[in-house]
């Protein structure tokens, strides 16, 4: 019996490509792009002031109720975060990146590798519970500042604005800190790639040609790994953008885009709105998705 | 030129201790006597919070609840990502490339949009959240994990394998059984792995998706509201770090193998 | 008595392309059939449909009268030697031999029996317990044979086995195929593009050129009388005389080609001897190849003949000299095209 249903399947090859291809295939349309189209078109609907209900008609009441000052000082907040952490991502990245590729010998690249991937791997939510450890105002971050007697800096860093607040755990400092943290081996990574493929010959032609090292690294290196560098930032972009349990764990509370989200669709039920904002992250990433590619990125993923 | 390399190296060593410290620091506060702050250097060294942590009926919940969780999730997964993988390996087909995308689309999205869409749709459909809604989201972004190494396996192996056990007696089904699985077999284990590592971790979609239950990181979020639970928290920190962590070593020490194999 | 294999206007389109246009051949019970020709002629192609691996665009195939067209590999009586051995990796040696019987459900006392025996009759006795790629080449080789013939199917397909190894030990293998073939007395379908091997091996050789057969026959046949220039030229290499200078020579507007050793130089002003075609011509190249020596000879009509003699006495014709070659009227071989 199996054999026969066997052979009507290698006589009929549509057949077979039906069987394999329709369970996932169905799966992905029916539940992950239906609920994207969901959302969207959630987006679309409003929540009436009155009723408290969502009313099930397109407007884009919605729209115009997130591009309101305040929620837009949210999105504002967050985009700021998300390149602030990209660039913090960059410069800490590069150093271990460039030391392992022109560097290293081949047993330490090894071991950088896994020193690189295991946090990768590792669980998140520990990651991010040990720096609200290490970040507490009684905290091995404050006793290493106190060790070097430089708790006057911590302090008056902690007393600046916007950056600043009574702990680094509950400052945009400590976000700051946490976020390049946790995303910096996405960042690691693809600057690796795209700094392997720079042939030596290249640098050592620059420097036959009369360049110093700084000036080989500035006009060669560093543009080729240009790369890299927008494909790392992709993620560390996107991820900052979208999260919300790191700001909700270290942060002071005041809202960024993921938190928006997730106390709008929960208590005040506004699930139209927070569709919306979801929305906005989803288009902002891919006009950087297309920069990014202009830029060569995907090549150096 | 060597002084550069000095300080360059300085700064390698200091980002990889920035990458690693957090680890040891939070294993190190599972023995603090300190029972309500962070307090660094800890006043004390203690072994009573393991007993503590022990006795917790939430936190086995939790974990036990993440256990199923990813092991259904990751079940899943294997399947559809390997159909998925199969029916792209064999065939030529209108939208061969647009698969790999689709399948990748959860994991590449912020967890946020696939947590938020889930729930709106779930919300639509009348669906109560519970312990299925948790399994149908963890499972809609680990297929692609089982799917890339099923479908990079598949294009190692010899075509000709399928067609001698075919040509020796074996229908469709024999040769999947004798020939075809035991040749992905261990496509399926580290791809099996890499899911259930991705599921029990997860935390932004769950939160979306689960109704009243905690998945081991969900509690976990959850206690950091709760100052005086704090050594419990460590406790279970310090066991995730250690039992994850010698996996992650082999999972990693198996791909590098991988690639060292397939570059000769 | 059906031939052990009948094609009746196979043909196997892929597309526009025809790899195979409308193939019509039977091989005979018992024989050594070889399919021979260059890569691309769908010789290959030919040979996966006998064993199920493609189906025809149209055209029938039978094995021993039986219609097969359509039915999937694990149902004909037909086995494969693959090009690439094909060996299960995850398996011993022995468990890649008994692979067809335990399929077939036979019994492990049995299985393991006739595994020994196809195991000796390969000369390979002792390593059944080793994984395949712990064997070389040639031994690998050998196990796929004894894995295909175990089944005792009635015909054994051949995608050229022979390919990877080195010159010794293809010639030694070609030996011992051959002797096994007469042992076990199924019929071989050999595919190769070795006119050597194929020369070499055969009862029958179909010779294959961009998806047709150009001649089916022995390999005196294929030799002596090839019926294509292309055949002439794939099986050996010959001497193409066409247009004018054939119909003076022999009276026919045809083709005709002479194997190169059927010429032979003699002086200037020697006469050929009766019976003999003749034309003169200009040494334009002599090339000594050990056994014999291989002239390029330009006639007086801007023919250019490879002339090889043998090196029984030395030869003194050299590079311009005015030669006269010859050959007999049975040499003359008429192309049918």
């Amino acid at each position: 019996m199996i054999r026969r249903f066997s052979t009507y399947l290698y006589n009929h090859p549509a057949a077979l490509l039906a069987l394999l291809l329709g369970p996932p295939l169905g799966w992905m349309l029916a539940i992950y792009l239906g609920s994207l189209a969901a959302l969207l078109l959630q987006s679309f609907y409003y929540l009436d002031g009155f009723t408290g209900q969502v009313v099930r008609e397109f407007s884009l009441t919605t729209y115009r109720d997130l591009f309101s000052a305040a929620h837009m000082s949210i999105v504002l907040k967050t985009v700021i975060m998300a390149l602030t952490v990209t660039l913090g991502s960059v410069v800490i990245a590069f150093p271990l990146a460039y030391y392992s590729v022109r560097y290293a010998s081949k047993r330490l690249k090894v071991m950088l590798y896994f020193a690189v991937m295991l946090p990768l791997w590792s669980s998140y939510i520990i990651r991010v519970y040990a720096w609200k450890l290490m970040l507490a105002k009684e905290g091995m971050v404050s006793w290493f500042f106190a060790q070097f007697g430089l708790s006057g800096v911590l302090e008056g860093l902690l007393s600046l604005p916007i950056v600043g607040g009574s702990s680094l755990s509950v400052s945009n400092f400590g976000l700051f800190l946490v976020f390049t943290y946790i995303w910096l081996p996405y960042m690691i990574l693809p600057i690796q790639s795209s700094l392997e493929r720079i042939p030596h010959s290249l640098l050592d032609a620059s420097g036959d040609l009369g360049a110093r090292p700084f000036q080989t690294f500035r006009r060669i290196i560093l543009p080729m790994a240009l790369p890299g560098v927008v494909a790392g930032s992709i993620f560390t972009f996107s991820l900052t953008l979208g999260d919300y349990i790191i700001p909700s764990i270290i942060g002071d509370s005041t809202p960024f885009i993921g938190m928006a989200v997730y106390s709008y669709q929960g208590t005040a039920g506004n699930l139209p709105l927070a569709a919306a904002f979801t929305v906005l992250p989803m288009v902002i990433m891919v006009f950087y998705l297309m920069g990014a590619r202009k830029a060569g990125a995907f090549d150096a993923l | 030129m060597k002084n550069k390399n000095i300080g360059l190296a300085i700064a390698m060593w200091a980002v990889v201790a920035f990458l690693h410290i957090p680890f040891f620091v939070v294993m190190l506060y599972a023995f603090t006597t300190d029972s309500s702050t962070f307090t660094f250097p800890p006043p004390g060294l203690t072994l009573k919070w393991f007993g503590v942590a022990w006795s917790r009926a939430d936190m086995w919940a939790a974990l036990s609840l993440s256990v199923r969780v990813a092991t259904i999730s990751t079940v899943v997964a294997l399947v559809l990502g390997t159909l998925a993988a199969a029916a792209v390996y064999r065939s030529r087909f209108f939208g061969r490339e647009a698969i790999s995308f689709l399948l990748v689309l959860p994991i590449a999205l912020p967890g946020i949009v696939t947590g938020i869409a889930l729930r709106a749709a779930m919300g639509e459909a009348g669906m109560t959240f519970n312990f299925w809604t948790i399994v149908i989201g963890h499972a809609t972004f680990c297929v692609v994990v089982v799917y890339n190494n099923v479908l990079a396996r598949f294009r190692r192996s010899n075509p000709s394998l399928v067609e001698a056990s075919m040509d020796l007696g074996a229908d469709g089904w024999q040769t999947f059984r004798y020939v075809v699985f035991p040749n992905i077999s261990s496509a399926l284990v580290a791809g099996g792995m890499l899911a259930f590592a991705l599921s029990f971790d997860e935390v932004i979609v769950t939160t979306f998706t689960a109704g009243q239950q905690a998945t081991l990181p969900i509690w976990i979020f959850s206690q950091l509201t709760k100052p005086r639970d704090r050594p419990v928290t460590n406790v279970v920190a310090f066991f995730v770090v250690v039992v994850t962590t010698l996996p992650i070593f082999w999972a990693l020490f198996q791909n590098r193998k991988f690639e060292e194999q397939s570059s000769h | 008595m059906y031939p052990a294999i009948s094609f009746e206007h196979v043909s196997r389109h892929f597309g526009t392309i025809k790899a195979v246009d409308k193939a019509t051949f039977s091989v005979a019970d018992g024989a050594f059939f070889t399919m021979l020709g260059p890569s691309g002629s769908g010789k290959t192609t030919c040979l996966r449909m006998i064993a199920g691996f493609d189906l025809p665009t149209s055209g029938i195939i039978r094995v021993f009268g039986e219609d097969v067209t359509n039915k999937p590999p694990y149902e004909r009586d037909v086995n494969t030697v693959f090009q690439d051995y094909a060996l299960f990796p995850h398996m011993t040696v022995a468990q890649n031999v008994e692979y067809g019987l335990m399929i077939r459900k036979v019994p492990k006392p049995e299985r393991q029996k006739r595994v020994q025996e196809m195991l000796n009759l390969v000369h390979l006795p002792d390593v059944g317990g080793r994984k395949p790629n712990q064997l070389s080449g040639g031994q690998r080789q050998r196990i796929a044979l004894a894995r295909a013939l175990i089944n005792r199917p009635k015909i054994l397909l051949l995608d050229e086995p022979l390919g990877a190894l080195d010159l010794k030990l293809r010639q030694q293998m070609q030996v011992e195929l051959k002797a096994i073939q007469q042992e076990v007395g199924i019929t071989f379908v050999f595919v190769t593009h070795d006119q050597e091997e194929a020369m070499a091996l055969s009862d029958q050789i179909a010779v294959f050129n961009q998806g047709k057969i150009e001649q089916i026959g022995s390999p005196q046949d294929l030799y002596e009388r090839p019926q294509t220039a292309f055949v002439a030229n794939f099986v050996g290499t010959s001497n193409l005389i066409s247009g004018e200078v054939a119909h003076r020579l022999s009276g026919e507007s045809a083709t005709f080609s002479v194997r190169p050793e059927k010429m032979h130089l003699l002086h200037e002003n020697m006469n050929a001897p009766l019976g003999h075609y003749q034309l003169m011509g200009v040494v334009e190249d002599v090339v000594y190849l050990g056994i014999f020596t291989r002239f390029t000879i330009r006639t007086s009509e801007g023919l250019v003949l490879q002339v090889i003699d043998q090196n029984r006495e030395a030869q003194d014709e050299q590079k311009g000299d005015t030669v006269r070659v010859v050959w007999t009227k049975d040499a003359m071989n008429k192309l049918a095209e």
